[in-house]
């Protein structure tokens, strides 16, 4: 049983780790790739970090495995930011995207 | 806070008498604490608070992996779709929350939810600038991102 969980988890993780992998080779600007690489990328190192957790089962492992996923929750979106909005500040062009007023003029673009 | 403590030192008591001091051990000592405390708290006037923060924060959990789970397929059908859908859009969202933890809270929790991205914070911590994937509606958006995150984000914090 733990080992069909494991299997799921793990093929489940990796495939989201692919998906956020091609994401930012395939999508148009780098905004939209920093949606792939977050929210995917983060769902894909917990479930395969969840993978290890049930696989070991010990508590040092269980909670080194909560650990790094907590951490991932809190600075995965932070890098995203600052990327996304230093390649904002700097004036990136975007793929057809509509920015509204308030943005542009705050923004200084 | 105080039942808090009283808690953990239900969890630390449990775990001691069962000779299980271990992660599980102190998780089922807590939450047998809990469900104790939870059916004597008439006895602990001030507690109501404590029970409806730990069930609020429990909730934001939640409905965060939920949002984490369908973020992620979006963004599969978006990558592995052959044409891109996306109509992607810069949004101004006024804030609410206003202080610096409970934005921090929020612009992460923003990013990773289904098609949003935080992108910018004023210095003044008013409004917030999001990048959306499908912006054709932004008003829809933020009133979206209002009643939920943001919302959930108030009362686990209040």
């Amino acid at each position: 049983m733990a080992e069909i969980i494991m299997a799921i988890l793990v093929v489940s993780g990796g495939f989201f780790c692919f998906v956020a992998g091609l994401g930012v080779l395939r999508l148009p600007d780098v905004l939209m790739r920093m949606h792939a690489s977050t929210k995917a990328g983060t769902l894909g190192s917990g479930l395969i970090l969840a993978a290890v957790a049930v696989y070991f089962a010990d508590t040092a492992t269980i909670s080194r495995a909560v650990a790094t996923i907590l951490f991932l929750l809190m600075t995965a979106p932070v890098a995203a930011h600052m990327i996304g909005r230093a390649a904002f500040r700097s004036g990136i062009t975007l793929w057809n995207t509509k920015i509204e007023p308030e943005a542009e003029r705050k923004l200084g673009r | 806070m105080n039942i808090f403590a009283l808690n953990i030192a239900l969890a630390v008591a449990w775990a001691a008498l069962t000779g299980n001091f271990t992660l599980s051990g102190l998780a089922v000592g807590f939450a047998l604490g809990f469900a104790c405390l939870y059916l004597t708290r008439s006895l602990f006037p001030e507690s109501g608070l404590y029970f409806k923060r730990i069930w609020r924060w429990f909730k934001l959990c939640v409905l965060f992996l939920y949002e984490l789970v369908v973020s992620s397929l979006q963004v599969v059908r978006e990558v592995l779709a052959p044409q891109h859908k996306a109509r992607p859009g810069v949004i101004a969202m006024p804030l609410d929350v206003n202080r610096e933890m409970e934005v921090l809270l929020v612009t992460n929790l923003i990013t990773l939810t289904p098609g949003t991205l935080s992108l910018d914070v004023t210095e003044d911590c008013n409004t917030l600038f999001i990048h959306a994937m499908f912006a054709d509606d932004p008003d829809e958006i933020r009133r979206q991102l209002k009643t939920g995150m943001e919302r959930w984000v108030i009362e686990a914090m209040e």
